[in-house]
């Protein structure tokens, strides 16, 4: 009995320590880790494929104006499923390797936005009518998609902080 | 301010009671993870305890759904103060994937006071980590909103002032 315990004692001994010392030393994840999705501003063609493909609707899409259509990306809800950098045609779009995106400021902290500019024909501006629904979509000053934060109007009061 | 608050008013162990408002476990099983000898939060102090009437810090996972919002509200009451609230999850933290359904509120933070989120589909162990380690004052946020613009005249993108609702 007791030199059954004992044995264990010992085996449980023997792993030495395992515990990672991570907050004090960096640990990297694995290579194909999908962390934070980040833009290259400047890469963007404002194409709208990543917002189409987005299954949280995390990327919408606003046209201001004529030459500005802006894109913006509330990543609070984003499930990092990678699909926007696949289907980024300039490849604008990449998953790094951040992971540590806790915060205490709220959502506004995984907020991200980027206005492209978009060229438009120089006489009119809006020459022609497109003749697919996909390439009116992609017809700056067509689309704009409505930026919610929450889900639908909230019938409750949210509890106040004592 | 806040943070200062914080490590005034825990100097000592953080007892956590673990609540699941609509998750799918990914985010559950994520917390119980970090509270193994792998990653071993309870060299911080971190507890799990099995009634919110012990706990100090409340952590929600996933989003909440109109089912549980009685009982969230309820079991934030039996919480006492000083208490925290830790948003786990992208469901937590905006809702998630499921931020328009119509049986869903929205994240935490439509029902409670949040004080820290930790987004992440399901947040990495070292994620929950970092924001433990962020409430303790142990580490830095290293998020930051982005804003930038393109210019025809520019091959740089510059940043910009910009208000999102």
């Amino acid at each position: 009995m007791i030199a059954s315990k004992l044995k264990e004692a010992i085996l449980c001994l023997r792993p030495g320590l395992v515990t990672l010392k991570y907050p004090f030393q960096p640990h990297p994840p694995e290579e194909d880790f999908r962390g934070y999705p980040e833009v290259d501003a400047d890469k963007c063609i404002g194409c709208g494929g990543c917002a189409a493909v987005c299954p949280a609707r995390a990327i919408m899409i606003q046209d201001i104006d004529q030459n500005t259509r802006r894109i913006v990306r509330l990543l609070e809800r984003c499930i990092f499923c990678g699909r926007c950098a696949d289907v980024c045609p300039e490849d604008a779009i990449t998953m790094t390797k951040q992971f540590e995106l806790s915060s205490d400021m709220g959502r506004e902290d995984m907020e991200s936005e980027c206005q492209v500019f978009m060229a438009t024909c120089q006489r009119c501006g809006r020459c022609y009518e497109p003749a697919t629904p996909l390439d009116r979509i992609m017809q700056p000053g067509f689309r704009h998609d409505e930026i919610k934060r929450g889900g639908q109007d909230s019938p409750y009061e949210p509890v106040k902080p004592a | 301010m806040f943070k200062e608050l914080c490590q005034k008013a825990f100097p000592k162990s953080l007892w956590v009671y673990h609540t699941n408002t609509g998750a799918c476990n990914g985010c559950d099983i994520e917390v119980i993870d970090v509270l193994t000898p792998y990653y071993d939060a309870e060299r911080f102090g971190i507890k799990l305890v099995g009634s919110p009437r012990h706990a100090d810090v409340l952590l929600v996972c996933g989003p909440v759904t109109r089912q549980v919002v009685p009982a969230l509200k309820r079991l934030y009451d039996a919480v006492p103060d000083p208490k925290l609230v830790i948003a786990i999850g992208s469901c937590a933290v905006g809702g998630g994937i499921w931020f328009d359904s119509y049986n869903i509120v929205g994240g935490a933070d439509t029902i409670l006071p949040v004080d820290y989120y930790i987004p992440g589909c399901p947040p990495r162990p070292e994620a929950i980590l970092h924001g433990v380690a962020m409430a303790l004052g142990l580490v830095e946020k290293q998020v930051e909103p982005v804003h930038l613009k393109q210019l025809p005249d520019r091959p740089e993108s510059i940043p910009v002032e910009s208000e999102t609702p």
